[in-house]
């Protein structure tokens, strides 16, 4: 396998592991919302707290994640952009 | 100004503007206690803020085809990520989006979820390739790839199709913020409206958009938080309302409970002569609905809100404009971290908002007192009068009942720092914020269609050998005649009948996700498959969209349609979408598998390294 296959292999599973936290916490969590709310973080019921803030923040947090991540496999690779570029 | 080292000392330029920007809100604020009328100051905070984007686009003019279009691919992460999110977030996420949660609840918050999520998608499946791709606009990247002028009319038609939705209501926001602000009749205020638009895009392209969009952010930002803030500690939610707000949401709870949710009869409120766009509270704040068909609607409405931004090509081209496909991948993050700022407060607005008019125990509260009494609060008479809040008693008891308040969406931003007895300097403050996001949005959305208009139909394929000036003044005479365009249907107040901003969302996720997608991640997708996709995907979409809109359906397909699986007109898109991608994969599989060529050059997009597709100049 070439090093472009061996790369672009990775960076398929990497996107992968990405949607699929992606779903987790944009469909997943919401397909038990009444479930949810009968628990409370931060006071408020969870179910509310995740469409109002919780999920947001994860989304953000998932996205530095796989940004840095996704700059390690080219680094491995030798795919790495020159500061200059 | 704009040359080499400007890049380096921009956020020194920034600091410098925050530093002045508000050192003009505390000048405004002693004006106001020198006895400056609110008035006054109201047309003073959009004046000069307008005054300072407009010197912003005249300082970044250029010549450049490549400054023109994707701002000479210089724009730093974090900036492009302020950028981004003053782009994304438009006059109505900035005055609606907090009175939709007030209204709606934990339903209406998947819009919150589906506006955010989306990013992940942005960041993973599309923006890091398209930058290496190194195409000028969205239907570029489509025409190369597949191969061919028709596929590439194709995509420029959904893209029409999905920005002009949306600016028309954009341009609708800006005039009525102008209005307001400043004094002066709805239609005057659009085409005021549409010229700072213009002054801020026409001489420089993307590269005066990107950096009057960073500085409309900064105005934006500082405009909601203050008042969120500052409302929190003034009702006793806690000087940081974002983890303070548990008990207060626990206590609307027991309000709803005590204040009981009723519903009112359609002919009830038509007898009482309820204003047209006014609502009252009839479902929970924090409590989820029960039942299978409430979670579908709720998860139905995130899918499409998230795979439609992914979609949409005044968001995704800002991502052409960063130096490197690094710099593209962080900028997404950056971008919902700026978007994450102001979406996470509105549900805590509206959470203080509607407490401060429900608790009987608040000097500011309303619910359960006589009416006679509310009918003569200041702020109430006002908003009366120009018909944004309503009282009806139906029930003639005398006592203002919770079904018995009627108001506009709008009032939750705009007027709650009136009732939690701010000073008016934050009211001038918030008509500066609207008047940001709805300019900025709007200026990416004439740019997205002019710029598709002027490089992928006028100079890839009507005229190819227009030299650079000739293209930059098509370029140019183009986003006039669209901003006029979009201001003319505008100022006619034709958006109720244009319909929603989510159906932007839902034409272009019906017409480029998969188109787009596709064209990176399986080499096997061919030209035929793609036009078929995109053709089969936009018809189907708005067909049914026809089908199932009340107002449309009545004379077109003779009586009111029930939505398909709840598939309503704010969800066209998940008949749109599937239809693309089953009618692509099989016609594309029908058909000769791409050329070697076409293959190497998908196998070249998705490497960060190396050249890009197209080259700096194209």
């Amino acid at each position: 396998m070439s090093n472009k296959d061996a790369y672009w292999n990775k960076t398929k599973n990497h996107m992968i592991v990405t949607l699929v936290l992606w779903a987790f916490f944009s469909l997943v969590i919401f397909m038990f919302g009444s479930e949810l709310n009968t628990m409370s973080f931060l006071g408020y019921p969870l179910a509310y707290y995740m469409t109002a803030q919780g999920s947001l923040l994860a989304f953000v947090i998932i996205l530095f994640w796989t940004a840095n991540k996704q700059e390690k496999i080219d680094e491995e690779h030798g795919f790495s952009e020159r500061e200059d570029d | 100004m704009f040359k080499g080292d400007f890049i380096k000392n921009l956020p020194k330029i920034y600091g410098t503007y925050t530093g002045g920007f508000i050192v003009f809100i505390i000048l405004m604020a002693i004006a106001e206690q020198a006895g400056v009328s609110a008035k006054n100051i109201g047309v003073m905070f959009v004046a000069f803020t307008v005054l300072i984007y407009a010197l912003i686009g005249y300082l970044s003019r250029t010549i450049q085809v490549d400054a023109y279009y994707v701002a000479g691919r210089q724009v730093p992460t974090v900036f492009n990520g302020m950028a981004t999110a003053a782009d994304w977030m438009s006059g109505a996420s900035f005055v609606a989006l907090a009175g939709g949660v007030y209204f709606g609840g934990y339903t209406y918050m998947a819009f919150l979820v589906g506006w955010t999520g989306g990013y992940v998608l942005v960041a993973t499946l599309m923006a890091p390739y398209l930058r290496k791709f190194g195409c000028y606009t969205v239907p570029d990247f489509i025409g190369t790839r597949y191969g061919g002028n028709l596929v590439r009319a194709c995509a420029v038609f959904v893209l029409f199709i999905a920005s002009f939705t949306y600016v028309t209501a954009q341009i609708n926001a800006t005039g009525t913020i102008a209005s307001r602000a400043l004094g002066i009749p709805f239609e005057a205020g659009v085409w005021v409206g549409l010229i700072s638009i213009l002054i801020c895009s026409m001489l420089g392209g993307m590269r005066a958009v990107t950096w009057t969009q960073v500085a409309q952010y900064i105005v934006l930002i500082i405009a909601y938080l203050i008042p969120v803030f500052w409302i929190s500690s003034n009702v006793g939610g806690g000087i940081f309302p974002h983890l303070m707000l548990g008990d207060e949401v626990a206590r609307l709870g027991e309000l709803e409970q005590q204040f009981g949710l009723v519903k009112n009869s359609a002919a009830d409120m038509k007898a009482a002569g309820v204003p047209g766009g006014l609502k009252y509270i009839s479902g929970t704040h924090s409590g989820v609905p029960e039942g299978g068909m409430a979670v579908w609607k709720y998860l139905s409405l995130a899918i499409c809100m998230m795979v439609g931004t992914a979609s949409l090509p005044h968001i995704l081209m800002r991502y052409f404009t960063t130096p490197s496909v690094r710099a593209a991948r962080k900028s997404v993050a950056w971008s919902l971290f700026f978007i994450f700022l102001l979406y996470s407060s509105a549900p805590m607005l509206a959470t203080l908002s509607k407490l401060a008019l429900m608790d009987p125990n608040l000097p500011t509260g309303i619910i359960g007192k006589s009416i006679s009494e509310v009918q003569s609060i200041e702020w109430v008479q006002r908003w009366s009068e120009v018909k944004q809040v309503f009282i009806a008693d139906f029930n003639g008891d005398g006592i203002l009942q919770l079904n018995e308040w009627f108001m506009r969406g709008d009032v939750v931003v705009l007027a709650t720092p009136e009732v939690a007895g701010l000073p008016f300097v934050i009211s001038g403050l918030v008509f500066a914020g609207g008047m940001a996001a709805a300019m900025s949005t709007a200026d990416g959305l004439v740019l997205a269609i002019s710029n598709a208009l002027s490089h992928d139909i006028y100079y890839k394929i009507i005229d190819p050998k227009a030299d650079t000036a000739k293209r930059l003044l098509v370029a140019r005479v183009l986003l006039v005649i669209i901003g006029a365009a979009g201001a003319y249907i505008a100022s006619f107040r034709l958006t109720s009948i244009l319909g929603s901003v989510a159906w932007a969302f839902d034409f272009a996720m019906s017409g480029l996700f998969f188109p787009l997608v596709l064209g990176v991640w399986w080499k096997r997708a061919t030209r035929a498959g793609a036009i078929a996709g995109i053709v089969a995907g936009i018809a189907s979409g708005t067909l049914y969209l026809l089908w199932v809109f009340p107002k449309f359906s009545v004379p077109i397909f003779g009586g009111v349609n029930t939505p398909f699986l709840g598939i309503d007109h704010l969800r066209f898109g998940l008949i749109g979408a599937p239809i693309c991608l089953v009618v692509m994969v099989v016609v594309s599989l029908m058909t000769k598998e791409p050329s070697p060529a076409v293959q190497k050059m998908v196998d070249d997009t998705r490497i960060p390294t190396g050249k890009a597709i197209l080259g700096k100049q194209h």
